[in-house]
């Protein structure tokens, strides 16, 4: 029998406290479904970037707009969309934050981090509008036993 | 962990010992403050020691670069000491190890300053 994907959907509000929020959610699927103490971290880490980005940029601290965090965990890996209620944005136009002009800039890293910390990351306009952040990071490989 | 931060002079130089996250809200808040201080005091030999900082997120990495702008503006020098592994290796993959003077022994960041 094929293993089923389960699928997590959560409305954060649009506060600082949902950063933390989000990355502990995320942190702790991801020990359940077996990723090393590493990947957790950078798992939580590139979460928290992108709440913090749906928080600042997408729904600029507007208390009354939700950020949509979905959790996907399929039999190879684990999907993470956060999904704010703002204008949406290309990832061609934001600024490269490794480039010599721009290392001293206060802010711009959190989209580098969240690739730099996951397998695979993405941003889609939604329909309604707002940005739509996927990172997608692979499970490790079962180990394979002697045969039982 | 809420970051905390206890400094101590070594000749003119400010050391401040730093524990927990400088992640958003509170503890890039504190960092900020922190350096802000120390300027207006007259400090211009700043050590930030992390030793005890195991998570820094890209909003206390830009607080960091904020600080060292600041001290630098005010014709200072800011240093970083004694690096946990996580953040030694976020600076690096975000290219700031061209920028900060990272040093892993005490002494030889006080001997560094001009």
């Amino acid at each position: 029998m094929a293993a089923k994907t389960q699928r997590i959907e959560i409305t954060l509000e649009t506060l600082l406290e949902s950063v933390d929020l989000a990355e502990v959610i995320v942190m702790r699927i991801a020990e359940a479904a077996g990723f090393s103490e590493e990947d957790i971290h950078k798992m939580g880490m590139a979460v928290r970037e992108g709440v913090i980005n749906a928080y600042n940029y997408g729904n600029q601290q507007i208390r009354d707009k939700k950020i949509f965090m979905t959790v996907e965990l399929e039999p190879d890996k684990m999907i993470v969309r956060v999904l704010d209620q703002g204008k949406g944005f290309e990832l061609t136009e934001v600024p490269d934050p490794l480039a010599e002009e721009n290392l001293l800039r206060t802010s711009g890293r959190g989209l580098f981090l969240m690739r730099a910390f996951m397998d695979e990351f993405n941003v889609h306009t939604a329909p309604g509008g707002g940005a739509e952040l996927v990172m997608v990071k692979k499970l490790p490989e079962p180990v394979s036993g002697n045969g039982s | 962990m809420a970051l905390q931060g206890t400094c101590r002079e070594i000749n003119d130089v400010a050391i401040i010992d730093f524990s927990g996250k400088i992640t958003l809200g509170e503890g890039s808040s504190t960092l900020r403050r922190t350096i802000k201080e120390l300027i207006d005091k007259g400090h211009r030999k700043i050590v930030l020691n992390l030793y005890d900082v195991d998570y820094i997120d890209s909003s206390g990495i830009g607080e960091l670069v904020s600080g060292y702008t600041t001290v630098r503006n005010a014709e200072g020098e800011l240093k970083l000491l004694h690096l946990t592994k996580r953040v030694h290796d976020l600076l690096q993959i975000t290219r700031l190890f061209t920028v900060f003077d990272v040093q892993s022994d005490e002494d030889t960041a006080l001997r560094s300053f001009r």
